[in-house]
């Protein structure tokens, strides 16, 4: 019930307003169709938007996960501290995304702590407007969320590191096998699993991407860092577009469910035709 | 193997460099005035400032947005463990039609975006009256923390052996006893697990909070570190030191946390 009604009827409700020139208020009279669909899927900066999303995505799938596969395999190794250092990396997923967003606002301030570092070890060079340059915002956004989210790959490939027999890695051992052939061959397909989920909820929250940059960018400069949800909301409630912004929801929606439908159908296929080469050879 | 440990021991200590300095910044950044910080942004404290951490705790707005964050989360985790578990109980303990559709229903949920729903989300609070109320926030969050409660505490529900419901009837409980008195209790860790993730995503929402509330004294720790950040962007010190003793409570309940967390999260990824 409690789901059904602040969750899926809200969502259905927006299909309906979607299709109206409203403002929140009065009586829901001005159906203009698919209007609000053309305007927002025809506009440059939704369109950037959308290119904006699967940026962040692609790069989480290029830099992110080789990082996080990287880390676990460090800290499942038996260093010393090896708790402490789990409970460091795994420290910044705990924070918000607003006390994230403050903090990294303050450290990129022109001339700020991340400036001065730079300069400080000789890379002075690279010292940029980092959230005030169109070209490079995104990609200042995407360290940052890098740092806040890296955590959390780590702990989810570190369960599955654990589901790893380690009869499996003594075995390959003894067949001579050098640690990076052991860590190529035995220990990634085994995580194949784990890592799918990652990559699934890692897009599904690039798509969905809003709290950082709103505090970060609002978006800017000049529409540089609007993701759909900044989109959505600078329409819906700044500007009381509701119809607009209803339109703008439901094709975020449908995005996200298209891709999971998708990536289900893809992942499970791929998951089941493992099993049976597996079981055949 | 001593080198390999070296370098992994270089690795580490990188890692942990990159994650940790953004953290000590804030919170020594606190101990330093505005100006230390703008003439050396990167500098130590010099001398040690207290007079931004003791403004910041001795005030009574950061006080009541952690009561706020507290009580709102309070409600949500509750709401959802009560709810979640019940679901859950159904779905795994009793065989009905449509059983399955429900829980794929659940299970698509965990990625409905809350963006979608807010602007009729939005309305519907404004009719129901329930704008600049706590219950506003917490109705809400717990209904997006159903479908990843129900997802954990399902398959540990279903996992437990048809044959000690069979027992418990046979002893002359009913349907609801066996749940009360069997089921919750031998749940425990799945119900931490789930408690600890609505707690903290509770604890960490933004835009509904923001949607929600316009008066400042109903606002949540995440909406007030931002709007103070906004307000007194000439006084980088004491920003920072807001924000230090908010990042506090997160780090705290993880520290506690993190074992149930990590606990959990093992169990539903090996199914």
């Amino acid at each position: 019930m409690l789901f059904t009604g602040f969750v899926l009827v809200p969502i259905g409700v927006a299909g309906v307003y979607s299709l109206y020139s409203w403002n929140g208020f009065g009586p829901l009279t001005d159906f203009v169709g698919l209007k609000n669909y053309v305007e927002a899927l025809s506009g440059d900066v939704f369109q950037s938007a959308i290119g904006h999303n699967l940026i962040i995505a692609s790069l989480s799938i290029i830099v992110q996960l080789p990082l996080s596969i990287g880390l676990a395999l460090l800290l499942n190794r038996k260093l010393r501290g090896r708790a402490f250092l789990r409970m460091v990396v795994f420290a910044p997923y705990v924070l918000s995304e607003a006390v994230t967003a403050v903090i990294w606002l303050l450290m990129l301030q022109p001339g700020g702590f991340v400036d001065q570092v730079l300069r400080n070890v000789g890379l002075g060079g690279l010292v940029q407007q980092w959230l005030a340059d169109p070209a490079i915002v995104l990609y200042t956004l995407f360290v940052v969320i890098t740092w806040k989210y890296i955590g959390f790959g780590v702990i989810l490939l570190l369960a599955g590191l654990q589901g790893v027999p380690s009869e499996l890695r003594e075995a390959a051992a003894l067949d001579g096998a050098t640690a990076w052939q052991t860590t190529r061959h035995v220990v990634l397909p085994l995580l194949g699993p784990t890592i799918r989920v990652w990559i699934f909820l890692s897009v599904i929250g690039s798509l969905q991407l809003f709290d950082l940059v709103w505090i970060m960018t609002l978006g800017g400069p000049a529409n540089a860092s609007t993701t759909m949800a900044t989109y959505l909301i600078d329409h819906g409630f700044k500007r009381y577009e509701f119809g607009f912004g209803s339109a703008v929801a439901v094709i975020l929606f449908i995005i996200c469910f298209t891709f999971a439908l998708f990536y289900q159908r893809f992942a499970l296929r791929r998951d089941t035709e493992g099993a049976l080469t597996r079981a055949v050879s | 193997m001593a080198r390999r440990n070296t370098a992994g021991y270089l690795a580490a200590f990188a890692v942990v460099g990159i994650t940790v300095v953004p953290l000590l910044f804030v919170l020594l950044g606190g101990f330093r005035t505005t100006a230390q910080i703008n003439s050396s942004p990167a500098g130590l404290p010099g001398p040690w400032v207290w007079d931004n951490y003791v403004e910041v705790a001795t005030s009574p707005v950061f006080w009541r947005l952690l009561g706020n964050s507290a009580l709102i989360a309070v409600i949500a985790t509750t709401l959802a463990v009560v709810f979640g578990a019940m679901a859950a109980f159904a779905l795994s303990r009793y065989a009905f039609r449509g059983r399955e559709a429900f829980y794929t229903l659940f299970t698509l949920g965990l990625l409905f975006p809350l963006g979608v729903a807010t602007l009729p989300l939005y309305l519907w609070l404004r009719q129901l009256g329930l704008l600049e109320n706590p219950l506003g926030v917490a109705i809400p969050e717990a209904a997006f923390s159903l479908p990843i409660t129900i997802v954990i505490l399902r398959p540990f529900m279903h996992a437990i052996p048809a044959e000690l419901e069979d027992a418990a009837l046979l002893d002359g409980a009913a349907k609801l006893g066996f749940f009360w008195r069997i089921l919750l209790p031998l749940s425990r860790p799945a119900l931490s697990t789930v408690s600890v993730l609505a707690f903290v995503s509770s604890w960490n929402f933004f835009l509904l909070p923001l949607l929600v509330f316009n008066d400042s004294s109903n606002f949540t720790l995440p909406l007030g570190v931002a709007m103070f950040q906004s307000e007194h962007t000439q006084d980088t010190a004491k920003v920072l030191a807001f924000t230090a003793l908010s990042m506090i409570p997160a780090l705290t309940f993880f520290v506690l946390a993190e074992r149930r967390m990590v606990g959990g999260l093992t169990g539903s990824v090996k199914g």
